[in-house]
C-alpha cells in the first residue's frame, strides 16, 4: 500500500458543494481528511492562474466544485467555469502537469454522498498517481518564482 | 499588523472527540498573527459568546476566527458578537471544523491535522480581511404571491393586512387550488369549501390585493428588495370587464369535455368556470375544444351574452410588476395515476386517486355526493384504499412519504360509511402516520365507531372480475392472505410539485431538491426561505403538508417578507467586486462575463465602473480580468492564493 498523503485544495462554491460537503457532515459521511476546502461565491471566482498557482506551491491535485449544469446560482457562471477547466485541460501538460490532477465536478446541495465519494475516489486517484513533481518536469529550481510580485 | 484571536470550538464532544482541539489552540499561540488562543466547550452559548467579547477587549485584536461549526449556522451570530465587542463584523470568520472535519474522520491524527489546515486558511483571510460596511438599497415594498391555493391566499391576506400591497398570481382561472376540490378536511370534518370560499372572497375584495388569475410569471429580473416581474395574461377570449359571471354562455355551449377540476370524472363544456364558487366567477373559454375557435362556426354563446363580454380573443398580454418580495406557493400535484400500472391505474376505471374520490364525496361533485362506480354508475359497497401508490417506493417510484395520505384515506373511509352505511371500507397501509393535532384520536374514531377495517400489508395482485375489482394481499400482522372483491379502489397517489414547478423555479433562479420541491436554505432554522435572497415559500410547494401546516408556513412566510418591508432600507453584502480604476484598461471583458448587468462602461474615463446593488458577489469577473484590475472585496486574489498556500504549506510541516 502507497503510504503518500496527497495535498488537494478543493475549490468549492458557497451554494452547491460547499453546502453538499456540510451535508455529508451532518449525514456523519465519513470520507478520506487529505483534502481541504476554500469557499469561494462560484466556482467562476477562480482563475486559470490561481490554479498554475496552486499546483506551483506543492498542491498534488485541485478539484474544483460547482453547482450543476442549469442550478448555478448565479445563473451561468458554472459553464465559464467548464470553459476554463477545458483550457486548462488543454494546456496543463505544457506545464508539466497531468490534466487528470484537475477535476471539476458538479456536487449539489443535496448530494452529501456524492461529494464523500467523490473526494474518496479523488484522493485515491491522485494517490496512485504519486507526487506532483512539477519543479523536475518543468526544470524549475528549488527557489520558487512568485507570481504576484 | 492585525491582532487576531483564534477560539476554538469543543461542541460537546462533537468536535472534541475527533480533533484535539487543546493541542491546536496551544500549537497555534506561536503562529503569525495569533495573539491569543483558546476553546470553550460551547462557545455559541451566551458564556462562549462574553469569552469571545471578553478577548477582543482584552487583547485588542482586530481579527476574529471561530472554528466551529459550518458558516451557515453561526457565522452570523459570531459576527454580531465581534461588532458589539466594537470590531468590524467582516473581521470574524468561521472555520468549520465540524460538518468538514469532526463529522465526516474517524482517525483522530489526521482529522486534527486537517482541522488544523482549515484554521490556517482561514487565518490567512482574515489576516487581509478589510473592514467593510453592508450596502444599503432601497426597497419595493409590494409583494408578489405565485400560487392562488390555500397556502398562497393566506400569505397574501397577511401581507396585505399588514397595510403592504400584493400582488397573486394564479395559472387557473380561479382561486382556491386543490383545496376547493376537497369535501371534507379531517380531523374535523369542516366542510372544505365552508371554511374556504370566505378567504377567496376576501382575497378578491381586499383593497391591498390585486388579484390575477389565467396568468403566469414569465420573467424576472434584479434583486432582493427590487425585482421586476413579467406576467403573462392568457387568453381567455371573453372580456372580463364586461362579463357579469351570469353563466348563461356555459349553459348554451353544445361542447362537453371532461372536467380537470372533476378529475375526469364529470364533464364541462368549452366556455366555463372552473366550479361555482369560483373567484372571480368569470368564464374562459378552451381553445382546444370550442368551435367557433376550431372551425368558425357555432358561437352559440356569443349569441346568448346579453353584456357582449365575449370576443373569442386568443391574444395573451403582458405586464410589468415591479416587487420587493416573492412568495412562491405553487402547490402540489398527485402522482399521475398512470405510473401505477401495477394497480391497474388508467386500465380500470374504477381504479381511481384521492382527489377524484373527494370529487364523488362532494355535494356539488358529479354525483351529487352520490358514492357511485365510474364504470356503470352502480352504489359502491365494498372500497378499498390502497396506501403509499408512489410513496414510500424508492426502487420504482417516489421515496419520500407524502405525510397526508394516511389521513386523508381515514377520513375518505368514514365519510363513505357515513353516506352508504351498509358498506365496507378497507384500507391497505404499511404504517399509519397519524402524527398531528387530534390525528390519532381521528384514525381510532374510524376503527371504532365507523368499522373501516384496517390491513397492514401491501396489495401484491389487482385484477377486474366481472364488474368488480379483485384485490389479492397478505395480512401481515395475522399473516393470512386476503382476498376482497371491491366496487371501487382509491389509490392514495404520492404528492409531487405541481406540473410548472421546474419551469418556474428556472426562471426564478431559485433551487429545488431532489424530488423537485423547493429548497429551503436551513431546514429547521430558515424552512421559509430560499437560498436566493428575497423568495420565500409555503405550503406543498416546498414538502407534502396538510392544511393547518401549509396555513402556518404561509403565516411565517408572510411575516418574513412583512419584516424585509419594514426597514428603512435593505442591508446588502458588501463582499462585491471592485474596479481599480488606475489599473483598468477599459477592455469591457467583465461587462460580458456579469449575469446581473452590474458592470458599467464609464465612457468618460474608459473603465468600468460596478453598480453595487446589482453585483451578487459571484466574482466571474474577477477571474475574468485580464489586466487585474478587478478584485472581490474580502476574497482577494491575494486571499486565495495564501489560503491555499496555508493548506498545502501546512503538510509540509507535519
Amino acid at each position: 500500500m502507497n503510504n503518500f498523503e496527497p495535498r488537494i485544495v478543493c475549490f468549492v462554491c458557497k451554494w452547491c458543494t460547499y453546502a453538499g460537503a456540510d451535508l455529508a457532515g451532518t449525514s456523519r459521511l465519513k470520507h478520506k481528511p487529505s483534502t481541504t476546502n476554500i469557499r469561494l461565491m462560484c466556482s467562476s471566482r477562480l482563475s486559470i492562474e490561481q490554479i498554475i498557482e496552486t499546483f506551483r506551491e506543492g498542491a498534488d491535485g485541485v478539484l474544483i466544485g460547482g453547482c450543476h449544469p442549469g442550478d448555478c446560482h448565479y445563473i451561468n457562471g458554472n459553464y465559464k467555469t467548464l470553459k476554463r477547466i477545458m483550457l486548462m485541460h488543454s494546456i496543463l501538460k505544457d506545464f508539466g502537469i497531468e490534466p487528470h490532477r484537475l477535476r471539476l465536478e458538479w456536487i449539489s446541495a443535496n448530494e452529501g454522498k456524492r461529494y464523500a465519494e467523490l473526494i474518496d475516489e479523488f484522493i485515491e486517484e491522485i494517490r496512485a498517481s504519486g507526487p506532483l513533481k512539477l519543479n523536475e518536469a518543468c526544470g524549475f529550481s528549488e527557489k520558487k518564482i512568485p507570481i504576484n510580485e | 499588523m492585525k491582532r487576531m484571536g483564534l477560539f476554538i470550538c469543543h461542541c460537546g464532544t462533537n468536535i472534541a472527540d475527533t480533533v484535539d482541539v487543546e493541542g491546536l489552540a496551544k500549537k497555534f499561540t506561536s503562529y503569525p498573527g495569533i495573539m491569543f488562543s483558546t476553546t470553550y466547550k460551547y462557545m455559541c452559548s451566551h458564556p462562549g459568546q462574553e469569552l469571545i467579547s471578553k478577548s477582543i477587549k482584552e487583547h485588542k485584536l482586530d481579527g476574529v476566527i471561530v472554528a466551529a461549526c459550518s458558516p451557515t449556522l453561526h457565522e452570523m451570530t459570531f459576527r454580531k458578537v465581534t461588532r458589539t465587542s466594537g470590531v468590524n463584523p467582516y473581521q470574524c470568520e468561521i472555520a468549520n471544523i465540524r460538518e468538514q472535519c469532526s463529522w465526516v474522520h474517524t482517525d483522530r491524527v489526521k482529522a486534527t491535522e486537517k482541522a488544523e489546515r482549515i484554521i490556517r486558511s482561514i487565518i490567512e483571510k482574515v489576516r487581509l480581511n478589510e473592514d467593510l460596511q453592508p450596502i444599503k438599497v432601497d426597497v419595493t415594498r409590494k409583494a408578489l404571491v405565485i400560487g392562488g391555493g390555500i397556502a398562497g391566499i393566506q400569505a397574501a391576506l397577511d401581507i396585505a393586512d399588514s397595510g403592504y400591497p400584493v400582488v397573486l398570481v394564479e395559472m387557473k382561472s380561479s382561486i382556491g387550488g386543490h383545496m376547493a376540490q376537497l369535501s371534507e378536511t379531517f380531523p374535523t370534518l369542516d366542510c372544505s369549501q365552508c371554511i374556504l370560499t370566505p378567504k377567496m372572497v376576501e382575497v378578491a375584495s381586499h383593497p391591498n390585493i390585486e388579484l390575477l388569475t389565467y396568468s403566469e410569471v414569465k420573467k424576472i429580473d434584479g434583486y432582493v428588495g427590487n425585482f421586476t416581474v413579467t406576467i403573462e395574461a392568457k387568453a381567455k377570449g371573453i372580456d372580463w370587464e364586461l362579463c357579469t359571471g351570469c353563466g348563461k354562455c356555459s349553459e348554451v355551449c353544445p361542447v362537453s369535455v371532461p372536467s380537470e377540476f372533476e378529475r375526469g370524472l364529470g364533464k364541462r363544456s368549452a366556455i366555463y368556470t372552473t366550479f361555482p364558487q369560483a373567484v372571480p366567477n368569470k368564464p374562459v373559454i378552451d381553445s382546444e375544444s370550442c368551435l367557433k375557435i376550431k372551425t368558425g362556426g357555432c358561437g352559440l354563446c356569443e349569441k346568448e351574452c346579453d353584456v357582449g363580454a365575449i370576443n373569442f380573443s386568443r391574444e395573451f398580454t403582458y405586464r410589468e410588476e415591479e416587487v420587493g418580495a416573492v412568495v412562491v406557493a405553487t402547490g402540489y400535484e398527485l402522482y399521475p395515476i398512470l405510473n401505477i400500472s401495477e394497480y391497474g391505474g388508467g386500465e380500470f376505471e374504477d381504479v381511481i386517486d384521492g382527489l377524484a374520490f373527494e370529487r364523488l364525496l362532494s355535494a356539488s361533485g358529479p354525483t351529487g355526493g352520490e358514492i357511485k362506480r365510474p364504470s356503470d354508475g352502480k352504489v359502491v359497497e365494498d372500497i378499498v384504499f390502497i396506501q403509499c401508490a408512489g410513496s414510500r417506493d424508492p426502487e420504482k417510484h417516489k421515496p419520500y412519504c407524502s405525510r397526508i395520505c394516511c389521513m386523508y384515506s381515514t377520513k375518505q373511509a368514514m365519510l363513505f360509511k357515513h353516506k352508504v352505511h351498509h358498506g365496507q371500507p378497507y384500507i391497505f397501509y404499511i404504517d399509519i402516520r397519524s402524527g398531528g393535532k387530534g390525528y390519532e384520536e381521528f384514525v381510532e374514531r374510524a376503527q371504532r365507531e365507523d368499522g373501516v377495517i384496517y390491513i397492514r400489508g401491501k396489495v401484491s395482485k389487482l385484477y377486474r372480475d366481472n364488474d368488480k375489482v379483485k384485490i389479492v394481499g397478505v395480512d401481515t400482522i395475522l399473516n393470512k392472505p386476503v382476498e376482497i372483491e371491491a366496487d371501487l379502489v382509491v389509490l392514495a397517489m404520492a404528492i409531487i410539485p405541481s406540473p410548472g414547478t421546474e419551469e418556474l423555479t428556472n426562471i426564478l433562479k431559485v433551487q429545488t431538491d431532489e424530488n423537485g420541491f423547493l429548497q429551503e436554505i436551513h431546514p429547521k432554522l430558515r424552512p421559509l426561505e430560499s437560498t436566493t435572497a428575497g423568495f420565500y415559500f409555503a405550503g406543498c410547494a416546498q414538502a407534502p403538508k396538510d392544511i393547518p401546516d401549509a396555513v402556518s408556513q404561509a403565516s411565517g412566510t408572510a411575516v418574513k417578507v412583512v419584516s424585509l418591508f419594514s426597514g428603512d432600507y435593505l442591508q446588502l453584502e458588501p463582499t462585491i467586486a471592485t474596479v481599480d480604476e488606475d489599473v483598468c484598461s477599459g477592455c469591457r471583458i467583465c461587462i460580458s462575463v456579469c449575469p446581473y448587468q452590474a458592470r458599467e462602461f464609464d465612457e468618460k474615463k474608459g473603465i468600468v465602473r460596478v453598480n453595487e446593488a446589482l453585483c451578487e458577489s459571484c466574482g466571474a469577473c474577477v477571474a475574468a480580468c485580464p489586466s487585474g484590475a478587478s478584485d472581490q472585496k474580502n476574497l482577494t486574489d491575494k486571499q486565495i492564493s495564501t489560503m491555499a498556500t496555508a493548506i498545502i504549506k501546512e503538510d509540509e510541516d507535519g
